[in-house]
């Protein structure tokens, strides 16, 4: 019996002891698992942030880039943007481009999906075909298919609005003017971002409850205030991430510019990337680049700051 | 409360009838409508295609062909004999394979640890995943370069390859989450009492049932790195180690753009990503707005 009891102990204490180191094992599981993606993210993403709020307190131009060492300059590079005139004609640009393009997209979208309601089934399924045909497009392709429509000579833009007696556009050259510049560039990012806001606010709109509106209905509602009423409430958090998702798009729209004006172009079609791009690499000023970006990304912080919180919100439920 | 409308249980025979002719030339209306908007968005796209299978001559005329009535491949055959068509081809697919191949591990194992487990530091982290997508690439851009030039990664695929992988992994870290967190957890802990290991476990049950959501992923990592301009035309350089897009880029800063072959290149590189794309559609709209809809 004694013999029994003693080899019985020596067993219970191993099989506690491999369990605690179970434990442990499966403590650690978790953070073995999330190091590799927390490794890339922190080096590639988080520490080039860091990086950029630094480089704005630095001198760093050539020279400092071929040393790998810049030269601390205070608060020099912010008090001399914010002494420049073109700063701020570039940042009323880019504030005006922002207002326009997410006003245009979210209402133009929005329409859109209303409309998807009330068509056929047929065109319907026509409709979305054709929204995800334009939202796949590749912007790079995006931007060649739209600068070849208005092209001054062959574009398809000047024959149509000519034959349509809007007016003598033969031959009419829509980037001479930045304001008929910007319209087209407007025109392309709006056509390129509906697709986005229209599928998405149309998912939002099959879950309002039917018996809302109808509710809405049986008390005398139009349907524009039942629209305004019982349809816009519940789709609020949709807008708000819509919305904010188009500002942080469209304030630091790039490509859509760069390559319509064959990568070189006037200061007059200057937005804030494409500053902050002309200062750091065609003239070789990175801390004063990486000044004007600073300023940039706090101005998308202000602009998004309710979507922020409810994105902070949703990290706190899970 | 307007007295205008009755609460009428049984409906009069007239108004049956007027009711849905109404109805019907109204829904006819908005067919209509949806024909107009159909046609406004789609004829960009297919104006791509069209221009792209006309002949020289038709393409540059005053008075637009709306239908290429003489179809011809000429375009498409200049467009690929273009110099670096075929090395940008090679570098698209190279930095996509390998992106997609990587996100895929490296964002798995990072669901795994947020949908199976409870630690110390996960709201920090899903709140980090979801900040950093906030952040303007075109920012970045500038730090990236000194970082990159650090370490001799410029005009180099393994850099734009390490950051695109970061770029999407936000993304398919959030979307694969969502996947997994929808397993039952019964059906694990079933397999498990049935004597499997967790690796086994996890091999059968799990892998199964997220693999749509692996497909969904790698394809969204696929359309991101494919379409992504700015960092690989800031990044490679020289016109051997360009991609696609920039190759796509360059053919506007030429004197006098020749469209027609531009048409083609630009149809023949968005039909992968179009392809694609319709597969997962979807998907990916639902997961960029998860946030907002859970919360």
């Amino acid at each position: 019996m004694v013999t029994v009891a003693e080899s019985e102990y020596p067993l219970a204490s191993r099989r506690r002891r491999r369990f605690s180191r179970q434990r442990i094992g499966r403590g650690l599981a978790p953070y073995a698992l999330l190091a590799p993606a927390a490794a890339v993210i922190g080096v590639i993403l988080a520490y080039p942030l860091y990086l950029l709020v630094s480089l704005s307190f630095q001198k760093y131009g050539l020279f400092e880039l071929i040393r790998h060492k810049g030269r601390g300059i205070g608060v020099d590079n912010y008090t001399r943007i914010l002494h420049d005139s073109q700063f701020w004609q570039v940042l009323g640009r880019t504030v005006l481009f922002t207002v326009v393009a997410v006003s245009l997209t979210m209402v133009l979208g929005t329409a859109i999906a209303l409309l998807l309601v009330q068509v056929s089934r047929f065109m319907r399924l026509a409709l979305t075909t054709g929204l995800v045909l334009v939202w796949a497009t590749p912007v790079v392709v995006a931007v060649n298919i739209w600068h070849w429509m208005v092209d001054f000579e062959f574009g398809v833009a000047n024959y149509a609005l000519t034959k349509l007696h809007l007016g003598d556009f033969i031959r009419h050259d829509w980037f001479e003017s930045p304001w008929s510049g910007f319209g087209v560039i407007t025109a392309l990012v709006v056509w390129g971002a509906i697709p986005f806001v229209t599928i998405t606010v149309y998912a939002g709109l099959a879950q309002v409850p039917q018996e809302l509106l109808e509710a809405a209905a049986i008390d005398g509602a139009r349907p524009w205030s039942a629209f305004r009423e019982v349809t816009l409430p519940l789709l609020k958090p949709i807008f708000v991430i819509l919305i904010s998702l188009s500002i942080i798009w469209d304030f630091q729209v790039f490509q859509q510019i760069w390559i319509m004006l064959d990568q070189r172009p006037a200061s007059d079609y200057y937005t804030m990337a494409i500053y902050a791009f002309s200062q750091s690499f065609r003239l070789s000023e990175y801390g004063l680049g990486s000044a004007i970006a600073v300023v940039m990304v706090l101005f998308m912080f202000l602009a998004t700051i309710v979507y922020l919180r409810q994105m902070l919100k949703a990290g706190e439920v899970h | 409360m307007s007295a205008v409308t009755p609460i009428a249980p049984t409906p009069v025979a007239p108004v049956a009838t007027r009711a849905p002719r109404r109805r019907r030339v109204r829904k006819l209306g908005w067919n209509l409508v949806g024909l107009v908007v159909l046609i406004v968005m789609v004829f960009p796209v297919y104006w791509m295609v069209a221009t792209a299978f006309k002949p020289g001559q038709q393409v540059l005329s005053y008075t637009p062909q709306w239908v290429p009535l003489n179809p011809t491949l000429d375009n498409f055959t200049e467009a690929i004999n273009r110099p670096h068509f075929w090395d940008s081809v090679k570098n698209s697919l190279i930095i996509t394979t390998v992106v997609v191949a990587l996100s895929l591990v490296l964002a798995f194992l990072a669901a795994l640890a947020l949908a199976k487990f409870r630690f110390y530091g996960r709201k920090a982290f899903i709140v980090l995943i979801l900040g950093v997508q906030m952040v303007p690439l075109t920012a970045l851009i500038i730090p990236l370069y000194i970082l990159m030039s650090r370490v001799d990664q410029v005009n180099k695929l393994s850099g734009v390859i390490a950051m695109y992988l970061t770029f999407v992994l936000p993304f398919t870290v959030w979307t694969l989450r969502g996947f997994l967190l929808g397993v039952p957890k019964e059906l694990e802990e079933a397999a498990m009492v049935d004597g499997t290991t967790r690796f086994g476990a996890f091999v059968r049950i799990l892998l199964p049932l997220v693999g749509p959501g692996l497909v969904a992923t790698s394809i969204f990592a696929f359309i991101q790195a494919w379409n992504e301009f700015i960092i690989a035309y800031v990044f490679l350089q020289s016109p051997e180690k360009q991609t696609l897009m920039v190759w796509l880029a360059s053919f506007t800063s030429l004197r006098g753009t020749e469209w027609g072959p531009l048409m083609a290149g630009a149809t023949l590189t968005s039909i992968p990503v179009v392809i694609f794309f319709l597969l997962v559609q979807r998907r990916i709209a639902f997961g960029l707005t998860a946030g907002a809809v859970r919360g």
